[in-house]
């Protein structure tokens, strides 16, 4: 318990958020690595998974990719990458990117995919064109589910984002692992507290964007009733 | 509004009601007894409260008051579980477990009342006969039925445990019209063998009229009448009843008479192969070597036949087959087939006035 | 390769305690987690609090929860213990989920009918309402699994065990082709049990392959 107490009291002490080395320092690392990653991660994924789900061609290419991803050690890929490429952002940000990729792909494949046939159909007899009809039919359709998978991503890479402390890099992990390294537990407590902390606060907002992204609800678009009210005469 | 039938009730609505937790009425002061072994239809349009009622015979649905018996015990002193194991339930779209083959869905309340697997199954066998269906069926998944098939293995189960009661909801209203008339006469026939207390449940008239023993019609939870059907098609309780029956209840009231005591015609006949060089005064019909009919002929061309009336017919098949014969003279043949004398419409409408007038 | 071929035994005995600790939790959480689900599906209420009670801990990073759970549990951090009490808690809440969406989707009219027949509650759940929840159980259970394989090599870096410390072994004496081994049996032991589940799946239900 006397760890509890020093991690605690360590919280407490402005001194050690501010400074190069300080725990605001610290987390601005960590969320600059998950934003990097996430955003590679969505790059590669989305579009990927927005033409996949749209075409429903290539379904195995996307199950067979988010099952071997999903079965890739990141830590193995992660060190090997530093190992092999030296020390510096670069491979630990590829290792958490591919991390991202599964959640991401599998998310908006099947939220594409997943899109009430008969909505899409409708849309091409209108005469939408194939664009229009993946933009403005099967995209806000899809969109729980892309922001769903976007929170698993998330997840998983501000968890593994921790290890990259290993590889001497920054973010929350250092304290985690100089703790137990430096046998100083409760620093260890602290970054493990904070990294659960950074996690649950992220996995809010994106729970309450999946919340607010739910289509026909007009969460997003505001009340409509408000808008150009006129009379019938 | 009871009928006062001759055989003891086995199930008994007093005053029920049943109020759901937004507010609505489903079932309005329900005061009616089923007789035992007799077949009676509820029907009604969607949300009369017809299947409502059915429910709450088996307490899917509590009555919110009043009391429902059965077999002279109120249900809600009864565990719910042995009551459904005692009554046979068949729904729309079979409601069949897609986990178990054909043999287990059937065997499903044998076994849950203790018998063993194996002589459960066994059983099964003869019940999958008994509503026609193929013993080569009873490995299959119900995926791999049609819907009609899937709707037999319901009848089925229903009855596996030789329940005196049985509940049927909607249950043909998801199979096409063929399928449809073919369960229904399956159901008459094995009505006719087992006499079990049938509720039948539709919002089809015609499907009343033909299964019913007795008809209690329902709107927005209300009685309307319950009498037998051809006092419905004469007698309706109100405007909502005959509107209900629609166009049409005078046609319909021929199919509920017995086309027995016809008199027949006489009919000019002329062997088939003595056709070519006949010279019949009018119309004759022409029969085959067994005696069969085959058609119709003027003199000049040959025809096709109109429908038949056969030993079992009512006065519905006696008028069409009169009024869909070219020769405007119907045909009725016996068991085998054989041509037995021809149907004047004139016949038909007399018997239909002999009968309103005695 | 060649390290792999080299150093079998190392290999068998690691795998053997990655398989335990990567496996265990899941045999644990699915008999948390299916009791659990089965029991709030229907009640509102208690199904609310238990989603949110699994989302926070499925949140936390098990790295997180290896480190804090020591202080809870009175057990030290290396313990195996702790990290399977860490992994079982994660997994139990994940297929919580898992499990009550898998619940869900059996249809309305199936449920009905059982009842109606005249099965008792908990005969209806273990005989119909669990058996066509499998099929989509298994996706989830692949997720899992999956993913705890991996969880276990992360937690090499706090030495917890299992193929990981080839991870760290190797980059601390700069051997990359101890690495690449370790990625090469990991990614093999992931595919391999996913092919299990998935075949253990197919076993399972029958009814999924008929065919009219």
């Amino acid at each position: 318990m006397n760890f509890v107490r020093q991690a605690i009291a360590y919280l407490l002490t402005v001194r050690n958020w501010t400074g190069p080395v300080g725990l605001a320092a610290r987390l601005a690392e960590h969320l600059e690595y998950t934003a990097i990653a996430l955003g590679a991660a969505a790059l590669i994924a989305v579009p990927l998974g927005l033409i996949i789900g749209h075409t429903r061609r290539g379904t195995l290419l996307v199950v067979g990719t988010v099952n071997a991803l999903r079965s890739l050690p990141t830590m193995g890929v992660l060190l090997l990458g530093v190992l092999l490429f030296g020390l510096g952002a670069a491979p630990t940000l590829v290792a958490l990117a591919l991390l991202g990729v599964p959640s991401l792909l599998a998310g908006t494949y099947a939220g594409v995919a997943g899109v009430d046939p008969a909505a899409v159909d409708a849309a091409r007899a209108l005469g939408m064109t194939e664009t229009q009809v993946l933009r403005r039919v099967e995209v806000p359709n899809a969109l729980p589910a892309i922001l769903g998978g976007l929170r698993n991503a998330t997840l998983q890479v501000v968890a593994t984002a921790t290890v990259a402390a290993y590889a001497s890099l920054g973010g929350l992990g250092r304290y985690l692992i100089d703790g137990i390294k430096e046998r100083q537990f409760h620093l260890a407590l602290v970054g493990a507290l904070a990294v659960a902390a950074l996690a649950l606060v992220l996995d809010g907002i994106l729970a309450a964007a999946v919340w607010a992204a739910a289509p026909g609800t007009g969460r997003l678009r505001g009340d409509l009733r408000g808008d150009g009210h006129h009379t019938c005469q | 509004m009871t009928d006062p039938g001759a055989t003891p009730d086995a199930i008994v609505f007093d005053n029920v009601s049943k109020v759901f937790a937004d507010g609505t009425t489903a079932v309005r002061n329900l005061t009616l007894a089923v007789p035992e072994g007799r077949l009676t239809v509820f029907v009604g349009s969607s949300g009369s409260g017809k299947t409502t009622a059915l429910r709450m015979i088996n307490r899917m649905v509590e009555p919110t008051s009043g009391t429902v018996t059965v077999g002279g015990a109120d249900v809600a002193t009864v565990d719910p579980v042995a009551l459904r194991l005692g009554i046979g339930y068949v729904l729309q779209n079979a409601g069949l477990m897609p986990h178990q083959r054909v043999i287990d869905n059937v065997a499903t309340v044998p076994v849950l009342k203790g018998q063993t697997r194996r002589a459960a199954r066994t059983a099964a066998y003869a019940v999958l006969e008994r509503v026609g269906l193929d013993a080569n069926l009873a490995t299959r998944y119900p995926a791999q039925l049609s819907g009609g098939e899937q709707q037999r293995v319901g009848v089925a189960r229903a009855l596996a445990a030789d329940p005196p009661i049985l509940l049927m909801d909607e249950p043909f209203s998801a199979v096409d019209q063929v399928v449809r008339r073919e369960l229904q006469d399956e159901i008459l026939r094995l009505q006719a063998t087992l006499h079990k207390t049938i509720v039948f449940v539709t919002h089809d008239i015609d499907e009343a009229l033909t299964l019913a023993d007795s008809v209690a019609v329902f709107q927005r939870g209300v009685l309307q009448q319950y009498d037998p059907p051809e006092t419905l098609l004469s007698d309706p309780a109100n405007d909502f009843v005959a509107g209900f029956i629609g166009t049409g209840r005078g046609y319909r009231w021929l199919r509920l008479i017995d086309a027995a005591g016809l008199p027949l015609c006489d009919v000019e006949t002329i062997a088939a192969e003595r056709l070519p060089g006949a010279h019949p005064d009018g119309w004759a019909l022409v029969v085959d070597a067994a005696g069969a009919p085959a058609g119709w002929f003027d003199g000049d061309t040959a025809s096709r036949l109109g429908s038949l009336l056969r030993p079992d017919g009512n006065l519905s098949q006696a008028l069409e087959s009169a009024l869909s014969s070219p020769s405007g003279i119907g045909v009725a043949v016996d068991a085998a087939g054989r041509f037995i004398g021809g149907v004047a419409a004139a016949d038909v409408l007399a018997a239909v006035d002999a009968r309103r007038r005695g | 390769m060649h390290y792999l071929l080299t150093h079998l035994d190392d290999a068998r005995a690691l795998t053997v305690v990655h398989l335990r600790l990567a496996l265990l939790p899941v045999l644990l959480g699915l008999a948390i987690a299916v009791p659990l689900a089965v029991a709030v599906q229907r009640a509102p209420l208690a199904r609310r609090l238990t989603t949110a009670t699994a989302s926070v801990v499925f949140t936390i990073p098990s790295l997180a929860l290896f480190v804090v759970l020591p202080v809870i549990l009175g057990t030290r951090l290396l313990d195996e213990a702790n990290v399977i009490v860490a992994l079982t808690s994660y997994t139990a809440a994940l297929l919580v989920r898992a499990v009550l969406e898998a619940l869900d989707t059996v249809p309305a009219t199936v449920r009905d009918a059982a009842a109606a027949l005249g099965y008792p509650k908990l005969t209806r759940i273990m005989k119909v309402d669990l058996p066509l929840a499998i099929p989509n159980l298994i996706a989830g259970l692949r997720v899992v699994v999956v993913t705890n394989i991996a969880m276990v090599s992360v937690g090499s870096v706090i030495g917890i065990g299992g193929l990981g410390a080839w991870f760290t072994e190797g980059y601390n004496t700069d051997k990359s082709d101890q690495i690449v081994a370790g990625i090469l049996l990991l990614f093999a032991l992931a595919v391999v049990i996913d092919g299990l589940i998935v075949l253990a799946g197919r076993v399972a239900t029958p009814w999924t392959r008929a065919v009219r």
